[in-house]
């Protein structure tokens, strides 16, 4: 698989963030605050945990500010001047998001906290209506807990069956085994886009394909992909996906689930409320139309806003050119981790062509937790633990890994570091 | 440069005190944080009041078990009551380093299992219903 920039990446004419085709994070780095930062003991904040959460630019942050020192008012509401500019910005949020996946509708579009209210809410919703007594759910071995805990609450209460589409002992998905399990004529397949743990980008549109051609819908969880590889929901042409804003940019509290209009029509609410409406008398309501009668309450109107920034601001550095960056990066760093540290277990696919910028490894003789620990010294941020995948880690009999990840603004110097400080653990704990 | 892994709780780690299967045991607890995966399993041998033996077995961070290896020790021959009576603040002390809070279930594994082992032993028959051990009075964290 091949991901090269996409005809619609913008002219870039005039921006230094953008030099010969290639992303050049040095100059990226530029638009995040943070990155400026030092650490308590004085070290450059060395930021490689943008798989738990990104960091957010200078455009996002003032988006905000803007709409709070601005125009701070309710959505759908205010027949005066700042509520007509809260309602107009937060529906062009939704647009932008639209826009930059490719969606066909933007009313289909429904902004939620995260990933995991919007996979919630299509196994509530979707999910107590469609799924009956013996229906399998197929997931995958290398879900998160969130893409897995809602299917296991729905398949008790519904008496429903889960199945999992093994992985290789590298990472990738079984689609010969998926082939088997699609006999089972299940009802619903949904899958990671890209591994949060591994990095593996499995491949959507050949399993929506697949899925489809047994007779099942298909949730695509988009949380590690909508960041890091251009996302086309037309052309993926699943049923439902779904993505947090916290990891692709934007504020923590946006997100959202894009899910064909006829599903959305015919599904249920999932939260009750005001805005959801159309009608209330004391005994029965009317729903509104979609995507708003998903949107109980009032919204987080200003991460919808910095969402919609986040969009506008990876539009214009161009997803395809954002996915060659990362790749870039990791054949990098992952030949330069290995002739550093050879003693350093790395897991995950070693062709970075299905794998974004995601590096788990461990250490022998030493903890995640003391690594991650001894990393933090120099200033070096990675996530240790099991990354919210225990099945998986225990599928690959792994206690808790180590992992590095990247974003827009990861350079090699922030690999550079990560091997330099790798090596200090090794000299505190003497391995 | 390092507050946190000083030689000694390198050494506790590298070669920890009273590591491996007792014999004879008499009361055991598997404790476990998930989120780290740290595990251990503490075994003792209780006999006329006082902790005759003690072993424990498991792997994780180099905290959770420098802090097992030390708290064994502590423990060992001392009487029920007082074992029992142990605190998060006397593990922290035994540890002699500053324990950031993100870092404080890793120190304090050991202490829970054996809490809840003295509980189990001391109810046996409602083990899986037994409430809080006096001695979880004094935790302070």
């Amino acid at each position: 698989m091949t991901i090269t920039a996409r005809p619609d990446d913008p002219a870039t004419a005039g921006d230094p963030r953008i030099r010969d085709g290639h992303l050049v994070p040095e100059v990226i780095r530029a638009d995040f605050p943070i990155l400026a930062t030092t650490t308590s003991t004085g070290k450059p904040l060395v930021y490689l945990d943008s798989a738990a959460t990104s960091q957010k630019p200078l455009a996002v942050i003032e988006a905000m500010d803007e709409y709070y020192r601005e125009y701070n008012a309710n959505v759908h509401r205010g027949i005066y001047e700042i509520g007509e500019r809260a309602t107009a910005g937060y529906e062009r949020a939704r647009a932008s998001v639209a826009r930059f996946l490719n969606a066909p509708d933007a009313h289909e579009i429904v902004f939620t906290r995260n990933a995991t209210e919007a996979i919630n809410l299509v196994a509530y919703s979707w999910g107590r209506r469609n799924i009956e007594r013996g229906d399998a759910i197929v997931l995958t071995e290398m879900e998160h807990h969130a893409n897995l805990v809602p299917w296991q609450l729905l398949a008790q209460e519904r008496d429903g069956d889960l199945e999992f589409i093994p992985i290789t002992d590298d990472g990738v998905l079984r689609l010969d085994v998926f082939e088997v399990l699609l006999r089972l004529k299940p009802k619903l397949v949904a899958f990671a886009h890209v591994s949060n743990t591994l990095g593996t980008i499995n491949p959507a549109a050949e399993m929506t394909r697949m899925a489809h051609e047994a007779g099942a819908l298909v949730l695509v969880d988009g949380a590690q992909a909508v960041p890091h590889v251009p996302v086309d929901i037309a052309a993926i042409d699943a049923d439902f996906y779904v993505f947090s804003g916290h990891k692709m940019l934007a504020p923590t509290g946006s997100g959202a689930l894009w899910a064909r209009r006829e599903l959305l029509e015919a599904m249920p609410p999932f939260l009750a409320g005001g805005e959801m409406i159309r009608e209330v008398h004391l005994r029965r309501s009317e729903w509104n139309d979609i995507p708003w009668k998903f949107e109980a309450g009032t919204p987080d109107i200003a991460a919808a806003i910095g969402l919609g920034a986040a969009a506008d601001y990876l539009g214009e550095l161009g997803m395809g050119r954002v996915r060659e960056h990362e790749r870039e990066l990791l054949d990098y760093a992952l030949p330069a981790i290995a002739a550093a540290h050879p003693d350093l277990a790395l897991y995950g696919p070693m062709d970075t062509a299905i794998r974004g910028g995601v590096i788990p490894f461990n250490l022998p003789g030493v903890h995640p937790h003391d690594v991650a620990q001894v990393l933090d010294r120099s200033g070096v941020a990675v996530r240790a633990g099991h990354h919210c995948t225990m099945p998986l880690h225990e599928r690959l009999d792994l206690p808790a890994t180590v992992r590095a990840s990247f974003n827009v603004y990861t350079t090699r110097a922030d690999i550079d570091a990560l091997i330099a400080g790798i090596a200090e653990v090794k000299r505190v704990f003497g391995v | 440069m390092d507050d946190l892994y000083r030689d000694y709780i390198l050494e506790h780690y590298r070669r920890p005190h009273n590591f491996g299967v007792l014999e004879h045991a008499n009361a055991s607890h598997e404790g476990a944080n998930p989120l780290c995966g740290d595990r251990i399993t503490l075994q003792l041998r209780l006999s006329d009041g006082k902790i005759a033996g003690v072993g424990f077995t498991g792997r994780g961070c180099a905290i959770s078990q420098a802090s097992a290896s030390l708290l064994t020790d502590e423990i060992k021959g001392k009487p029920v009551v007082d074992a029992a009576a142990m605190t998060s603040q006397d593990v922290l002390d035994l540890l002699g380093i500053e324990i950031s809070p993100a870092r404080l279930k890793c120190a304090l594994l050991s202490l829970d299992t054996l809490q809840q082992a003295l509980a189990e032993a001391a109810q046996p028959a409602a083990a899986s219903a037994a409430g809080p051990l006096p001695a979880a009075e004094g935790q302070t964290a």
